[in-house]
């Protein structure tokens, strides 16, 4: 293992004495306890989120989409507000395994697996919003290129929302084949130590017969590294394709060329708040502190301060651009003199405070690295991405260009409902996830053991001085 | 009498399987093998070992050129796809953008085009994975022995000569060898 050496002063990734049967105990062992009281109670609640946004879903199916708050002004709102907020959460889980993977970034070791489970379950989210917006989701498939018996009814590939359904159904499956392809070694390790007949069943169904042979691991390393050579693009190009879908319109302030890279910089700044949120739960309810440990925080927390110092410079630009225009209808935009005094000021508020103000905090080390600060400021960074989508779509369409239209949108209980329950779904499958899979890619962990781990890196520097 | 002389010749082939508890004494058996000119059969890790398949002399694996060709494969359905939809079967001025030929209207059809392309090269090359390996949904474990998805490495030997093969191993600090009729 000496091609890779690591510099003593570096932070050790992995804390504590642990030897290759410790990583393996500790991974396997939230699977093979019994499930505390607290994840029943998680799952519970989850479940009737679930069941009651299910309700709305059905409710908004049967009855058509006049059952949300929409107008004929505001003809987006909460829907693909939501939808582009699940997306951008969505951005962190490929970012950390694909394209810290290309940088070599050895801390992604810990997080990826469940960045990655957080980005499927978020697309699956997402994918919910637009679906059903189309109103006769029993036709959704027309938007696919399908032979058809309906004459010119193909899908028009000059509009970016056609774009978009390639991008986000090409963006889920090669997330969920890269993070599967990535788990068949940790399903082999569950599957060689399961103990009742039924685990041993499932877990070799899953595990697809791995046995760790030399060359299966050699074209198993090929195999993650062109992933993520092709992954790479994908993160950049799914939120640049969603922002086409405003960018490409004549809709004032939503016809902006700085759209993609700066919706990608948000996707990525939400996505990681939406992983500490997660991860810090999970590494206190699976015990995991040893191997997500504040130098994992602390750098994502430093993820967050560039991304989030983009999205700034990003707003501060559109503000400026509103204002210097000297165009009436840009004196309306989600970021200009007019939005922030305008019926919607506590919108625009709570952007500037949850996105701007309350994130600057983590330039503080001692905010950084500390649990609580970094989980509440997380949450609030959440809050505020979605106050950005609400803004770009509500606000803008708000105002539109004949005054006697303008109008405000006002969410009714299903447009709600439905957003809830994407939350109660997402949770249902991060917690049965927590509970059924290995949440911490293992088999990547031991390799670096010698190189990251606390005893490996004392001993080291023990022989340098 | 040929099928008596196959069947003496079989039984004194035997399989061993030598069991290391750490990833460099595993090394150093891969390399001392290599001195003395025994073929190392298989070698089981729970993890990556770095340089393993160098030392076990492994060719470079082919499937990211097989990747590149998915790639160009996706690619061209992509291409295909939107001229056959967009300019030849029902070719539309949709929101006065109307449907010249295909190099025109290409940089619209970008997006689709990359996004197919990336769908074909990963999903294909993954089967490629999992047909190269020989793995499938519920295949039985490949491995001899459960220990080594978690901490233990194995090398296993085809051999007739299983005393040299017995002594190398000891020699280099192995936990654990069994023998096995092949």
């Amino acid at each position: 293992m000496s091609g890779h050496y690591e510099a003593p002063i570096r932070e050790p990734l992995i804390i504590g004495h642990k030897t290759y049967h410790d990583i393996t105990e500790d991974i396997a062992r939230p699977i093979e306890e019994r499930a505390g009281k607290l994840w029943w109670i998680s799952l519970y609640a989850a479940l009737v989120l679930f069941l009651y946004g299910f309700g709305c879903i059905a409710y908004t199916i049967g009855t058509g989409i006049g059952a949300w708050g929409l107008n004929r002004t505001i003809n987006w709102g909460w829907d693909i507000t939501n939808f582009v907020w699940w997306v951008g959460i969505g951005h962190a889980g490929t970012l950390i395994s694909a394209v810290l993977l290309l940088f070599r970034q050895r801390w992604r070791m810990s997080v990826n697996r469940s960045a990655e489970a957080m980005t499927i379950f978020a697309v699956v989210q997402a994918a919910i919003f637009p679906v059903i917006h189309m109103g006769r989701v029993w036709v959704g498939y027309w938007v696919f290129p399908l032979p058809n018996q309906f004459g010119s009814l193909w899908g028009n590939f000059n509009s970016p929302l056609l774009w978009d359904v390639f991008a986000i159904s090409t963006y889920f499956s090669v997330s969920t084949v890269f993070w599967f392809m990535g788990l068949i070694p940790d399903f082999a390790m569950i599957r060689d130590r399961a103990k009742t007949p039924w685990t041993k069943k499932i877990y070799t169904f899953l595990a697809f017969g791995w046995g760790g042979k030399a060359k299966h691991w050699q074209r198993f390393e090929e195999l993650s590294l062109v992933l993520a050579g092709l992954a790479t693009p994908l993160v950049f190009s799914v939120h640049t394709t969603v922002s086409f879908d405003f960018a490409t319109s004549v809709i004032k302030g939503w016809h902006s060329t700085i759209y993609p890279p700066y919706f990608v910089a948000g996707a990525i700044f939400s996505g990681f708040a939406m992983v500490q949120t997660l991860l810090l739960i999970a590494r206190k309810v699976c015990h995991l502190e040893d191997y997500i440990t504040m130098y994992h925080i602390e750098i994502m927390n430093i993820v967050i301060i560039l991304t989030g110092g983009m999205v700034t410079v990003a707003y501060a630009t559109e503000y400026f651009i509103g204002w210097y225009s000297g165009s009436r209808f840009e004196d309306f935009t989600y970021l200009s003199p007019g939005a922030a005094v305008g019926p919607y000021w506590w919108a625009f508020w709570a952007l500037i405070t949850c996105n701007l103000i309350i994130p600057a905090f983590f330039w503080f080390k001692k905010v950084r690295t500390n649990i609580i600060a970094t989980f509440i400021i997380a949450l609030i960074i959440n809050i505020g991405m979605w106050f950005e989508r609400f803004d770009i779509i509500v606000i803008n369409l708000s105002r539109d260009y004949l005054p006697g239209s303008w109008t405000m949108f006002k969410p009714t209980i299903i447009d709600v409902g439905v957003y809830l329950g994407t939350i109660g779904f997402f949770s249902v499958l991060f917690l049965l996830y927590a509970r059924t899979f290995p949440v911490i890619a293992q088999a990547e962990l031991k390799s670096i053991l010698k190189i990251s781990g606390e005893t490996y890196k004392a001993k080291e520097g023990d022989e340098h001085h | 009498m040929k099928l008596i002389k196959q069947k003496k010749e079989m039984s004194t082939t035997k399989i061993v399987y030598g069991l290391y508890a750490d990833d460099d004494d595993l090394m150093n058996g891969v390399k001392a093998f290599n001195d003395k000119g025994i073929a190392i059969n298989e070698v089981y890790t729970p993890f990556p070992v770095h340089g393993l398949d160098k030392a076990l002399g492994l060719k470079k694996t082919r499937i990211s050129d097989a990747a590149f060709l998915y790639a160009l494969y996706g690619v061209t359905i992509g291409a295909t796809v939107t001229w056959y939809v967009m300019n030849h079967d029902w070719p539309q001025n949709i929101g006065g953008k109307p449907a010249f030929d295909w190099a025109h209207n290409m940089p619209a059809f970008v997006v689709p085009m990359f996004e197919l392309m990336v769908f074909c090269a990963a999903h294909m090359m993954s089967l490629t994975f999992l047909v190269r390996n020989k793995m499938y949904p519920g295949a039985p474990a490949q491995n001899p022995d459960p220990r080594t998805t978690d901490d233990k490495f194995m090398m296993e030997f085809v051999t007739e000569d299983v005393e040299s093969v017995k002594q190398l191993l000891i020699e280099t600090g192995v936990e654990e060898i069994t023998v096995k009729d092949a």
